[in-house]
This record gives structure tokens, sequence and C-alpha cells, in this order.
């Protein structure tokens, strides 16, 4: 059981000119391994920069940051040991794979780098992998992202993830852009890896639907601070704070859209 | 065709003439009627795009328009057959009677001209007659019409937000009063309260001004709230074109099924997405053979 905790945190960015941006402002909570939390909110409202911070790309300005109860390393081979723990899946599966080199070498170098295996078992482990994301190994392996399709690019990122057996993982928009008939696979992935390995999730997004499906909690951010934070269902059918509501009467809902329509004489045959 | 009919399409064709030719759009066939807002919904490289550049004739080699016919029916009463325009016919029927909000469109405005300039030049160029005063009352009332306030005029687009630049685009795009607007994905790149002020602007203007809506998306559950009729393309080809109701309550093509199942469900059941729950596993399915 991992448990990574957010006190306090606060991110000052210095802006040219006018002083300073409060990116964050005193943000706390807790992510548990086997628990997937959604962390909602507009452009601008911090999400990127809390991914940031966890990932230490960034420093927080304020706070602490506990991974069971340690306060997250600064540099060296102990800030290796916590990314291996903490790991990341990108918004962009165009942007995040080297399109120079095969999948075989994207799934290899984590698998090296942090010795997860022997090396004479890399080989099998690799193919392991991508079986996890429900590719097929033998049509994969050797091919370069360009060849593959958004979706299978997006796999293979969740793959490389989880090649250092990380306990959270963090996505940050991890579909938004893909086609939308296979958003749902993906997510439903990572939904069943998340069941089976007791990942740990932190699923970023600015879509209040999927939140909603694929979280047991939702956390929303607006400027910086958390405004409300619960269980999924009770976030977005009772929230409490006008800010949460404002965003979701704003979200395409066909489903209330037609709720009192007059021709509802098929409503009651939902599938 | 009736007098409410705007547009209609028949058999529109388009290919791209590379090697091998790719037909993103085969055989379209539709009318659009007058003030009515269509939504047209398909994933990327469906042809959703090509066929509303097709119509505008915006498209440049390799694609080549090989069939069919698009009729602007005119309020004037006039048929026009964009087929037969001439170059320079086409260019003044464009954004006079045919505006256009692209993709992405915030980040298609001049980064070195004031925002006042840009909607100037729209008049200089489609209405020789007006005078440099009614220019700029013009220019001001539309920034009024569309919420940035004519105060603007005179600001840069980097010193307006992007939901602000995407409104000062439509204010373009209404400029002339045209009677079509087609509109490619104007809201995808922005916050969904945003989003849901620049649509709810676009239908009180459509209501004002009763001008039609050609809406290109993906995100289908926004269509069905937005449009009259929704037309879904899959591989060049219009699969199923319906009132948005019926879409959302009984669609007959198995491909749009799949695409509503594809979207989560804000506040209905839990796992219950838009449409049926089928589309979870088969969701799965096609992102391994995708």
């Amino acid at each position: 059981m991992t448990t990574l905790e957010f006190s306090h945190v606060s991110k000052r960015y210095r802006v040219r000119g006018s002083g300073h941006m409060l990116a964050l402002d005193d943000v706390s909570f807790t992510l548990r391994s086997g628990q997937t939390l959604a962390l909602v909110g507009q452009s601008g409202s911090g999400k990127s920069t809390i991914a940031k911070i966890l990932t230490q790309l960034e420093r927080a300005t304020s706070g602490d940051i506990l991974l069971d109860g340690k306060a997250i390393p600064r540099r060296g081979r102990a800030l290796r040991r916590y990314r291996q723990q903490v790991r990341m899946v990108f918004q962009d599966p165009f942007a995040s794979l080297n399109p120079s080199h095969t999948i075989r070498h994207h799934l290899e170098r984590p698998l090296r780098l942090d010795h997860v295996v022997p090396e004479a078992e890399v080989e099998d482990e690799v193919h392991r992998l991508l079986e996890r994301v429900q590719l097929d190994p033998a049509g994969t392996i050797d091919r370069r992202p360009h060849e593959l399709s958004g979706g299978q690019r997006q796999r293979v990122a969740i793959a490389r993830a989880l090649a250092s057996r990380p306990s959270l993982l963090i996505a940050d928009e991890p579909v938004s852009m893909l086609d939308v008939s296979i958003r749902l696979g993906v997510l439903n992935l990572l939904a069943e890896l998340q069941r089976e390995s007791r990942l740990g999730v932190l699923y970023i997004t600015h879509d209040l639907a999927t939140a909603r499906h694929f979280s047991d909690e939702i956390m929303v951010l607006h400027h910086g601070e958390v405004v409300e934070r619960g269980p999924a269902d009770d976030v977005i059918l009772r929230p409490q704070h006008p800010y949460t509501l404002a965003l979701r009467n704003a979200s395409p809902d066909p489903d209330r859209h037609f709720a009192g329509d007059a021709l509802s004489e098929s409503a009651g045959s939902r599938p | 065709m009736t007098n409410d009919d705007l547009l209609t399409v028949s058999s529109f064709s388009v290919t791209y003439d590379v090697e091998p030719p790719v037909e993103a759009v085969r055989d379209v066939s539709l009318t659009l009627r007058r003030g009515e807002i269509l939504g047209l919904a398909g994933e990327s490289g469906c042809g959703k795009t090509t066929l509303a550049y097709g119509l505008q004739r915006l498209l440049k080699p390799p694609a080549v328009i090989t069939g069919g016919t698009a009729v602007f029916h005119d309020e004037s009463g006039e048929d026009i057959d964009l087929g037969l325009l001439g170059e320079e016919e086409m260019r003044a029927f464009r954004w006079d009677k045919a505006s256009m909000v692209f993709q992405g469109a915030m980040n298609a405005l001049n980064p070195v001209t004031s925002i006042g300039r840009q909607l100037d030049d729209v008049f200089t160029t489609h209405r020789r007659g007006m005078s440099r005063a009614e220019r700029r009352e013009e220019a001001g009332k539309l920034l009024d019409i569309v919420g940035v306030g004519r105060d603007r005029l005179k600001s840069y687009p980097h010193e307006l937000s992007g939901g602000m630049r995407q409104r000062v685009m439509i204010a373009m795009a209404l400029a002339l009063k045209p009677q079509l607007m087609i509109m490619d994905e104007p809201t995808t790149a922005l916050d969904v309260l945003v989003q849901r002020e620049i649509l709810q602007q676009i239908s009180e203007l459509r209501t004002e001004f009763g001008f039609s809506v050609i809406f290109i998306t993906h995100d289908l559950p926004l269509l069905l709230e937005i449009s009259d009729r929704i037309a879904v393309m899959r591989a060049g080809r219009l699969v199923e074109i319906d009132t948005s109701e019926r879409i959302y309550r009984q669609a007959k093509d198995p491909y749009t099924r799949k695409l509503l199942a594809s979207f989560p469900s804000l506040t209905g059941e839990r796992g219950d997405f838009v449409r049926g729950t089928g589309g979870a596993t088969s969701a799965t399915q096609a992102g391994v053979t995708a």
C-alpha cells in the first residue's frame, strides 16, 4: 500500500513585469494505491502544475509532498527511485514517443535502466507489457510510433509507464487527443490495470463525464484552489460549490436535455 | 426543393489525388434548411471538414471535387450552382453569403494588426461603398453583438483570451450578414464555461438573424443539445441524417449508436453511456484493431 500525500502545497510562478502568479494555493490531498482520483478544472486551474510537482519537474514553493511519509527526494538516485514509483502518462501520444525508435526500444529502456528484470528476461517482459495493454506483441514490437494509430500509441505509452512497476500513475488528459470511439477503450484499459495491480491513479481531465465514470473521487480545482472534493457521484450529481455546479451545467448532457421533452414515450425504453 | 431550403448538396464527392487515391467524401447528398443548425458529426478522417471546404470551394490540390453539385438557394430567389461560379464570383460569394469559422480560428487572426483593422478589411473588400465612419461603426456594433465590446477595437489578438478571440472570429463571420455559417470545431479548444457562452450566443444570433449553421465537431453530446438535425459521417459517407431527438432516441445506423455509446453520461446512471452500455466492450475491441 503506497500513500502519496500532497500537503498544503503552494506554487508561485514569477511573471515578468507583474510580480507573481499563484498557480496553486494551499492544495492538500491524498492518493492511495488502489484508488482513482480525478482532478478536474478549466485550463489554468493548476491541474498540470500538480502533475509537474508530483513528477518533480517543478518544485513547490511551499508545502510537503510525502510518499509513504517520506519527503520526496529532490535529486540523484533517490529521485530516480521515486520516479519509478510514480509514473506519468502524457496527453499527446504523438509527442511522447520517440519517432526514430521502435516500440521494443521504448519498453526495453525503462526495464534496463531501472533493472526491473534480469537481462535475460527483458524480451519476455516487453511481450508481457504489450499483452497487458492489449496489443499484439508480434505485430507491434518492431514497429515505430508512426506506424501505429493514436490509440495504439497511447497503449504503448501506458505500457512504458507500467514497465518499472509503479504504484501510482498520473494520467494527464490521457485520451483527449484520441478519436472518440477509442477513448473508452483506453480508459477501460486504465481502469482494468488499476484494479489488477492496485494502482493509484490520478486522472487529470477537463471532462466531467469520464471523471465521474472512471474515478472513485473527484477533486475540483479553481484558480489553484481545491473548491470541492468527494465521491464521484456526489460531486457531479449533488455539487456543493457554485463553481462545480457551473462546470456541470455547462457540460453537454443530452440525457438531461431530452429528459423533459414532449416526445418522451420512448424515454422509458432505455437500454 | 421548397422555399425553406438554403442549400442542396447532391452526390458530392471529393478525392485526394495521391497514390493510392483517397476518396475523402463519397456521394454525399443532403439538404440544409433555412435557419437550421445542422450538426455534422464524425471522427477524424471521416471527411467532415473536407466536405465543408469542398462546399466553399476552398480545397487545394491534391483534393479534387470528382462529382456532385451544391446549389445555394439565395434569399433573392436565385439558385446559385456553386460549381459553376468563376473564381471571382466565388470570392464574392464566400463571406458575403456563406462565411466560415475555422478550426482553431482564434489563432487565425493576424497578430500584428488590431482586430478593428481586421474587421474593417472585411468591409473594404466586400462593401466598397461604405465610408470609413460607417465601417468603424459596423465593426464596433459587431464586437458589441458577440459580447467583446467595441472598446476592444484597438486591441491586438494577443491582448484577448482564447474565448474572446473566438468571438472576434464569429463577429467577422457575421460581418456581412451571411445566410450560412459553417463552423468547424469552433469551441473545441475552449473551456466548457466559455464554450457554453459561445454556443448560447450562436443560438441567439441565429434566432435574431435567421442564418443557417453547419456545425462540425466530433462531440456528439454537444451536437445533440444544439442542433436541429445531425448528419453522421464515416469514411467519407453520410451514414445517417435525422433530427437530434431521433438520433438520440432511436439512431438507426450501428455506427451512430457506437458513437453515442462512446460518451459516458454526465448525470445518468453510473456506467450508463449516452445511449446504451454496449459501447464499453466494443470500444475496447476497436482500440485494439484501430
